[in-house]
């Protein structure tokens, strides 16, 4: 019997018991689903966080407090302005490449509207080493950092939120209940929030100076350097390490590259969209028994149909090929289906939710080829039963 | 039909189409229970011979038809085919046989409820090589003969019991067997209709020269053959010639 012909029986059999087939694949079809959908998840969310972080800009240089190794508690910043003025020392054009930072949510109020916010409270270099352009009104000026003066930058979203239809320069607002001047507001950068990242446009920034006194610290958190080019990323390396190394132990700071955090990054995200797949799979496995289960079950219940076909010349490969056949159609139709429907709910995700998904080649390869993978292994244990069945034995069962 | 210890093949070459030599089968049942259904059965199957086996039930008619259709091997003894023993061909081997040689006509019809008279009759020609326009015709050209040239789209829940029993025999007769082997066929019809179904594998019998083995526990049925044999406790207790 050629595998064309017993494809042609296996779908008469398979269309003999419609509601049977359908439930079945239904296993498998869930499976597939939910690994093409999560994969999707999973991807999307790798590239949007990636994305954030290029979206800082090029060419960047984070100095972190700690040894930069992963899986070690939180380390206290001992970072003080005066580093920053120290790398600016060592690097050759250093005003306009060097910038630091301490981070803090505050609740911001004025004229009765009340909102939360993250306050940065940065260097006058801040928004040309984080391209960050001004809409209207004054930047964080170096005089402002000198004097400690409590000025404001507002995020576009938080402008208008504060100050909603006005024009907020000149305005006063309280950030933790000091009170602050708004001396410009940032151009909308747009894209909004995600799960991994605040919304940029809802941040505000002050002078480091006077951020610090607001948080009571005299620390910074971070400290960014750009290269001029990726080719002097690692020359900048070098020398913020030099200079740090000046005044703080070896061990009490990193610099790590923007390529570097993408990939680390990149990397887990990486593991976890597996761990989501792998999960999704096992449903696809759970699938794949059900499968083997309604076969042994269609096998006993054709016994007479399979002896009649072995006395009508059916060779116990021509009977195993066909239940073999049946189980990869089930699962196939099932992978087909469900991948149908795991691309519409990427789709569909990719539109609502915060979270993107990013449908992948790979998955799509993944999830078809492990159903039939499934309907192969699955199948084989029906389908060899079948096959040795003892014809006389199989035309005596009732 | 002759005693197969009188007359060797040799006597009669050529016309032999299927010998059963001094054929045991003993059934094992758990470890130790042996119970012997045949003990030393010969004789011998000329082409378009026809031929009755009659025996009450446990006489041992049933393990016959399974060694002579090819579905079972002698436990002792030879059971040959043109000359070749079944125990030494292979599982695919006695498939081919099945398909090439034998047409199986069942008390019970046998025929597969989701199909279509059509197709019910295709079915052994699934197994061998062969366009599908080639099957339908084939499978066409046997329900005429059988007389059921208006029934192929029928399926056999919409057909009469004697009807199925025809789409039986065209489903037999489609391989162009050298052997019918019909087990009780008209065991589970009316009496004329069975009086029909045997009239029609008399007539394939007698128009295609093919041999026609039918097993039967009914004497007026038996009496048609041209000879019969008759079993008693797995034994050939009478031959008669016709």
């Amino acid at each position: 019997m050629t595998v064309r012909e017993a494809f042609r029986v296996a779908m008469q059999a398979l269309a003999a018991n419609r509601l049977r087939s359908a439930l079945t694949t239904l296993g498998v079809l869930i499976g597939v689903m939910s690994v093409v959908l999560l994969v999707a998840i999973g991807q999307g969310a790798r590239s949007e966080i990636t994305g954030a972080i290029e979206g800082l800009g090029s060419n960047l240089l984070f100095v972190l407090p700690g040894d930069g190794e992963f899986g070690q508690g939180p380390t206290r910043s001992r970072f003080v302005l005066d580093d920053v003025d120290l790398i600016e020392r060592e690097l050759p054009g250093a005003e306009t490449r060097v910038a630091g930072y301490t981070v803090g949510a505050e609740a911001l109020q004025a004229d009765g509207a009340r909102v939360n916010a993250t306050v940065l409270a940065v260097t006058a270099s801040y928004p040309r080493v984080f391209n960050r352009e001004l809409a209207r009104g004054q930047a964080v000026t170096e005089s402002d950092v000198v004097t400690a003066r409590r000025v404001a930058v507002l995020g576009a979203t938080t402008a208008e939120e504060l100050f909603p239809g006005q024009d907020p320069i000149g305005r006063n607002l309280t950030i933790g209940g000091i009170r602050y001047r708004v001396s410009g507001v940032l151009a909308r950068i747009g894209g909004g929030g995600s799960p991994f990242g605040p919304d940029q446009d809802r941040n505000v920034l002050v002078p480091i100076t006077s951020g610090q006194r607001l948080f009571g610290t005299d620390r910074l958190d971070a400290i960014f350097v750009r290269a001029t080019s990726t080719a002097a990323v690692e020359a900048d390396r070098s020398t913020v390490e030099r200079a740090l190394s000046q005044r703080l132990d070896e061990d009490e700071f990193s610099v790590i590259s923007q390529d570097e955090i993408i990939g680390v990054v990149g990397d887990i995200l990486q593991i976890l969209t597996i761990v989501l797949a792998a999960i999704a799979g096992i449903s696809l496995l759970v699938g794949g028994v059900g499968v083997s289960n309604i076969m042994l079950v269609s096998v006993s219940e054709r016994t007479r149909e399979i002896g009649l076909r072995k006395a009508l010349g059916a060779r116990t490969r021509d009977i195993t090929t066909q239940f073999l056949l049946e189980a990869i159609v089930l699962t196939g139709i099932g992978g087909a289906i469900g991948l149908g429907l795991g691309i519409s709910g990427a789709l569909l995700v990719a539109q609502f939710a915060p979270v993107p998904a990013e449908i992948t080649g790979w998955s799509i390869a993944l999830a078809l080829g492990v159903s039939v993978a499934v309907g192969l292994v699955f199948g084989v244990l029906p389908a060899r039963r079948a096959g040795q069945l003892d014809p006389v034995e199989a035309l005596r069962r009732e | 039909m002759s005693d197969g210890e009188a007359s060797g093949p040799a006597r009669r070459e050529g016309r032999v189409l299927l010998e059963a030599r001094a054929v045991t089968r003993t059934y094992r049942l758990g470890r130790d229970v042996e119970v012997p259904a045949l003990r030393g059965v010969s004789f011998v199957v000329d082409r378009g011979d026809y031929v009755a086996i009659v025996g009450s039930s446990g006489s041992g008619k049933s393990t016959l038809l399974n060694l002579l259709g090819a579905l079972d091997r002698p436990t002792d003894g030879a059971v040959r085919y043109d000359g070749r023993d079944v125990r030494e061909m292979s599982d695919p081997e006695l498939a081919d046989l099945r398909n090439t040689r034998i047409g199986f006509v069942f008390q019970s019809f046998h025929l597969l409820p989701r199909l279509t008279a059509r197709d019910n009759v295709i079915l052994p020609l699934v197994y061998r090589p062969g366009s599908r326009r080639e099957r339908r015709d084939r499978a066409e050209a046997a329900l005429t003969a059988v007389g059921l040239a208006d029934r192929m789209d029928h399926r056999p829940t919409e057909l009469s019991g004697g009807q199925q029993q025809r789409v039986a025999i065209a489903r037999a007769i489609v391989t162009d067997p050298a052997l019918i082997l019909a087990d009780e066929p008209t065991g589970n019809l009316d009496s004329r209709t069975g009086e029909d179904i045997m009239a029609l594998l008399e007539r394939i019998q007698t128009e295609q020269d093919t041999a026609l083995v039918v097993i039967t526990h009914e004497r007026q049925i038996a009496r048609r053959a041209h000879s019969t044999i008759e079993l008693r406790d797995g034994l050939i207790v009478g031959e008669v010639a016709a």
